[in-house]
């Protein structure tokens, strides 16, 4: 198994296009920064206009390694899956277009280690991007903008995280994003399973996503009570939990507190339910199709 | 011999008189004048600092705004200078808490001061006064100060303004009456509504958005401030206010 791993990854960090992620992931970050690093007051203005006329803004602290990390968070995570998509929805359909799938098949493994090694593949690539996301975003913003309190603009309240009480919410995270994007991954290599062609399960995960985001965050009662609790881009979003804190009855912050911890378990628990679904069924029909290519 | 006895309505006749005589003597000159001078006091007693430094803790209370304790700095020079500042971290401090101070209440004289009598809070007889500011276009309708007469301090002052509504300050004193300096300040001010775009936040729906939102409805907003140390007449720098 171990070498089976060994193998799809040098498979997958061999082509080209597995950089293209990193390459994107860090243009964007930069030009992020570079914008918030001169333009910065405006976007926290911009965010804060309701309330600049009652309260007197400190916007050269808010504007701290710290909170842009979260902006650029903000604003990416909705495009990682994309780039996610890009190699786990060519891990199989790839080799089935270039028909190495079937000589790969010859070999003494089981189709379920397989497929297993090519998911692990999949995650270990995600892992890496998101680490590289995690240390461009986070720790070259703190190089670049020191660090301070974290101000989180919610829709209907401004949340304040003391500086010391950051840094573990960033890591805690990174670890639910991580297993955000393994769903991605998982709805994409599943794609991959029954596709010919590795377009396909790219374009039709990035599809999904944009589709079922809508859905997620459109208020529409039809669907807010029915469909979006159980869409995974409803759960994915949870990362940002660890920076919703709670307060006391006087509305002062409870430092290490996360508003509704709950709520956090259960969407845990529903997108690891759909990477087992998603894998479980690629591995189902993949023991079940007659590969031809 | 004929002795002349005061009659027993006599007594009485002399005290109504005397009582009549107090009535026509309090009459709103007076008052006035006594209002007058009671604000003097005060105002001899805040003139005392000329500028302090002072070590405080800050509590906010707004509705839309979850914010821990901060340990900031309060700055004040004369006339009506005044800065609260957190060194360490990012504090959010309401407009009106910067402007409205006693010192900008009660500076100068373009105000009349109406006596509205006394009053009891806390357990505290307080003596009522109204600002009415002279210039038409003042920004301040009206001030009322609830003074401590045996202390010379302001124990309250409600202010409303044209554009940000009514401020009120609740003081209470402890080490520093002798310069009119609290050790306790309560400051409630009105807020605005506070939403951004749920397109530009993606906020995660954890289920307390929407107790989120009902919280939003209570437009007062509160901010304590607790002195736990004034260095007064020490000298502060201009560039603090910058």
């Amino acid at each position: 198994m171990w070498n089976l791993l060994q193998f799809e990854l040098f498979k997958t960090f061999k082509k080209p296009r597995t950089y293209i992620a990193f390459g994107a992931i860090a243009a964007i970050v930069f030009l992020i920064q570079i914008a918030l690093l001169i333009n910065g007051k405006e976007y926290v203005q911009f965010i804060l206009s309701s309330v600049d006329e009652t309260l007197v803004i400190p916007y050269a602290k808010i504007t701290n390694g710290y909170w842009i990390c979260f902006a650029i968070l903000n604003l990416l995570l909705i495009h990682v899956p994309i780039l996610v998509a890009l190699v786990s929805g060519d891990i199989i359909a790839g080799e089935a277009n270039a028909g190495t799938l079937r000589l790969l098949l010859t070999k003494p493994f089981s189709r379920t280690k397989l497929l297993l090694a090519k998911f692990f593949a999949c995650i270990i690539y995600t892992l890496i991007l998101l680490v590289w996301m995690a240390f461009l975003a986070l720790f070259i913003s703190v190089l670049l903008f020191g660090t301070n309190d974290l101000v989180v603009a919610k829709e209907f309240e401004l949340v304040q995280i003391e500086k010391a009480d950051v840094l573990w919410r960033y890591f805690a995270a990174f670890g639910f994003a991580a297993v955000a994007l393994m769903v991605v991954a998982a709805l994409s290599f599943f794609l991959s399973s029954i596709s010919e062609n590795s377009i396909g399960p790219i374009v039709a995960t990035v599809s999904i996503i944009i589709v079922l985001t809508i859905l997620s965050e459109m208020r529409i009662p039809i669907y807010d009570n029915t469909v979006k609790p159980y869409l995974f881009t409803t759960h994915m979003l949870g990362w940002k939990g660890f920076f919703y804190i709670d307060a006391n009855a006087n509305g002062q912050t409870i430092r290490g507190s996360v508003s509704n911890i709950s709520a956090l378990f259960k969407s845990l628990a529903v997108l690891v339910a759909y990477i087992i679904i998603f894998t479980g069924s690629a591995i189902y029909i993949f023991n079940r199709k007659d590969v031809l290519s | 011999m004929l002795t002349w006895s005061k009659p027993a309505h006599f007594s009485s006749v002399k005290n109504f008189s005397f009582l009549l005589l107090l009535f026509v003597l309090r009459s709103p000159v007076s008052f006035s004048q006594d209002a007058n001078t009671l604000l003097e006091k005060v105002r001899d007693k805040l003139n005392l600092v000329n500028n302090y430094e002072a070590d405080a803790v800050m509590k906010t209370d707004i509705s839309f705004l979850k914010v821990p304790k901060a340990n900031v700095k309060v700055y004040f020079k004369k006339p009506d200078k005044i800065k609260v500042r957190n060194e360490k971290g990012v504090s959010f401090v309401p407009k009106g808490a910067v402007s409205i101070n006693l010192n900008s209440i009660i500076s100068g004289n373009n105000f009349t001061v109406i006596d509205a009598g006394n009053t009891t809070l806390g357990g505290t007889q307080l003596r009522v006064l109204k600002l009415l500011p002279e210039d038409e276009n003042s920004n301040v309708i009206l001030s009322t100060i609830y003074i401590d007469e045996k202390k010379a301090v302001i124990i309250k002052a409600k202010t409303t303004t044209r554009d940000n509504g009514t401020f009120e300050l609740d003081m209470d004193y402890g080490k520093y009456t002798q310069y009119g300096l609290p050790d306790n300040v309560v400051f409630t001010f009105n807020t605005r509504d506070y939403k951004v775009p749920k397109g530009v936040t993606f906020d995660y729906d954890n289920n307390t958005q929407k107790a989120d939102a009902e919280k939003d409805k209570d437009k007062q907003g509160k901010v304590e401030i607790t002195y736990s140390s004034y260095k007064i007449n020490k000298g502060v720098s201009d560039e603090i206010f910058k």
